[in-house]
């Protein structure tokens, strides 16, 4: 039994490399993701997760299956479509996320179409679906990297941060912050989504951010706790995903996501904050 | 360094008799802070008026209470008048419809006005203007030197999401925000502080609850203890008292008052007329212009409150266009 548990990963080289990359991004998607749903923009990675398409296809036309001229393509596409739905929404006649579903859905179209001319449907599916089990050095060192930078920035920019998301206003009247967060905050979300769809695809990147994020409200009252525990499940999902897959031959990927999928319905119903199954308890109250 | 503006803001959730103090003695300013160097100034400014106005209660001058009242009337403009804020000529749009309407008048340093006028009067928009949140159309503003950092605003909505993951504590520190930055840690005395400024809007023993789980005036508690730390020299209000009980009322404008008291320039949009004839010395009607400006007795007399419940709000859509400033400009 405890054989299962380590024994893929001490055989296996490309099972150590995609438990290192999934380490990665399980310590830095999250957080954004936590982020992301505290300022109501979940949706946003979902949007963004495709915007970055037609970068990549670019990138792949160009120099084929080369992954800096794929990650360069997917940052700049995405980054694009990031910084021109918040100058657009600056205006005040759209809001922000209107304005972003205009931008990644003509961004979405063109990578589609990029590839379809240009390549088969194969390498499109391929780029979507990510290939977890494919890590070379070359792709783990890019995803540690960005790990590693979104970290330390998420930790230089915690407090504004923190103040954009809960009261943008205020931020704007004491300082000058609040531009400057905003716009690192997109290209974090962007480099961790190019992160992520070199090992997940796309699509799957948005689901390691987001499901352990909204899973952690129910469990924690502060900001420091909900990453905690969005980063803990992420960990723990990947994990479960990777051995699941070995051990039963199921695509890696979605395995992973739908690890973090099990986690947050376990959360709606057990979870300390406002999970269901609470409110079945009867419970007594105070006095004052 | 961050010490002393630990101890300048702790200095500001004193007591009124150390503020009086303050004034009188400017040996006691050197050792201020430079953000609090304007109370020193203004400080300085009425040190001469003050001794002239305790000669008249010879003996009693070192009474507290008493000599406070005489330092805010002094700042408030009855005797001396230092500017804080000056409109020049101001209008104000959307779309080109004047929402304020060639706006003139001074604000004195120390002043505490209520400005009073009907829904679409443009009170909430004079306010923004003066944060910079509205470009003026024609005229200016004269904030007299004071930068963005030296005003505190409590916008009328505010865009704040109640079932944000954060304490109490922390929504209330972030008016240390100029103290402690982007990077700067919380040391005992800042926590102090914070605790202060908890204890003056009631609500010590609450510091670990979720904002979402407070009442609506608990939370206006929470943002007046915010606007208390950020210590600023003019303090904005938009209809701080929407929603909330007598209790709460009476509190606030005690903390008003006690702003007031520390020579900080009070602004506050009120509809209830009550409570501005009760609390603030000087009333600004407004109409789109100026009804009427000065002392809120004289201002709010049944003539000029029937002028401004005349006030319509409908914008005529064939308006011409308004000739008054630039023939004001040319003359």
């Amino acid at each position: 039994m405890i054989d299962a548990l380590y024994q893929p990963f001490a055989e296996f080289s490309f099972m150590r490399r995609a438990l290192v990359g999934c380490i990665a991004i399980s310590l830095t998607a999250p957080p954004i993701g936590v982020f992301l749903t505290l300022r109501r923009m979940s949706l946003m990675g979902d949007a963004m997760g495709h915007a970055i398409l037609p970068g990549a296809a670019i990138g792949f036309l160009v120099a084929g299956l080369s992954l800096p001229a794929m990650s360069l393509g997917g940052f700049i596409a995405g980054l694009a479509v990031a910084v021109a739905a918040g100058v657009v929404a600056r205006s005040h006649v759209i809001r922000e996320d209107a304005s972003l579903a205009g931008f990644y859905l003509i961004s979405l179209a063109f990578g589609v179409f990029l590839v379809s001319v240009h390549g088969s449907n194969v390498d499109l599916l391929h780029v979507l679906f990510g290939s977890v089990l494919a890590l070379n050095d070359e792709a783990i060192y890019l995803v540690c990297g960005i790990a590693t930078v979104s970290l330390l920035t998420l930790a230089l920019i915690y407090r504004p941060l923190v103040l954009e998301c809960f009261d943008p206003y205020f931020l704007r009247s004491v300082s000058q912050w609040s531009s400057p967060t905003h716009l690192i905050f997109l290209i974090l979300v962007v480099l961790n989504l190019v992160a992520g769809f070199q090992a997940l695809g796309t699509l799957m990147a948005v689901g390691v951010m987001l499901l352990p994020a909204v899973a952690a409200r129910f469990w924690s009252n502060s900001v420091g706790g909900m990453i905690a525990v969005a980063v803990g499940s992420a960990l723990l999902s990947s994990l479960i995903g990777l051995l699941a897959s070995y051990h039963y031959s199921v695509p890696t990927g979605p395995t992973v996501i739908l690890a973090c999928g099990v986690f947050y319905l376990f959360s709606m119903l057990a979870g300390r904050r406002g999970g269901a199954l609470w409110g079945l308890v009867p419970r007594r109250h105070l006095e004052a | 360094m961050r010490g002393v503006q630990t101890r300048s803001t702790c200095n500001v959730l004193g007591d009124c008799a150390r503020k009086e103090t303050r004034f009188v003695t400017p040996g006691v300013l050197g050792a201020t802070s430079e953000r609090t160097r304007w109370l020193a100034e203004s400080g300085v400014l009425v040190a001469s008026v003050f001794d002239r106005a305790t000669a008249f209660v010879r003996g009693r001058h070192t009474g507290g209470p008493l000599a406070c009242r005489l330092l805010g009337s002094a700042i408030s403009g009855a005797v001396v008048s230092t500017p804080a804020i000056s409109f020049e000529n101001l209008t104000l749009s959307y779309d080109q419809h004047p929402v304020v309407h060639h706006v003139t008048g001074t604000i004195s340093q120390g002043a505490l006005l209520a400005i009073v006028g009907s829904n679409g009067a443009g009170k909430s928009t004079l306010l923004k203007a003066l944060v910079g949140e509205l470009k003026p159309v024609t005229g200016r503003i004269d904030l007299h030197g004071a930068s963005k950092q030296d005003i505190a605003y409590l916008p009328q909505v505010i865009d704040i999401d109640r079932s944000f993951p954060i304490s109490v504590f922390d929504c209330v520190a972030m008016g240390l925000w100029r103290q402690i930055g982007v990077s700067g840690g919380l040391d005992a005395a800042s926590r102090e502080c914070v605790a202060g400024a908890l204890e003056a809007v009631h609500l010590t023993g609450l510091e670990n609850r979720a904002i979402g789980a407070l009442s609506g005036g608990q939370f206006q508690r929470v943002l007046f203890a915010r606007l208390l730390l950020q210590d600023a020299r003019i303090i904005l209000l938009d209809e701080p008292f929407r929603a909330v009980d007598a209790k709460t009322i009476d509190d606030l404008t005690g903390l008003i008052r006690r702003w007031h008291a520390e020579g900080r320039t009070v602004i506050a949009v009120l509809h209830d007329i009550d409570l501005v004839r009760q609390h603030f010395s000087e009333t600004l009607l407004l109409a789109r212009e100026v009804l009427a400006w000065g002392d809120t007795a004289s201002v709010l007399n049944p003539v000029n409150l029937d002028r401004s419940r005349a006030f319509s709000e409908t914008v005529d859509p064939n308006a011409r266009v308004c000739e008054r400033g630039e023939a004001r400009e040319t003359a």
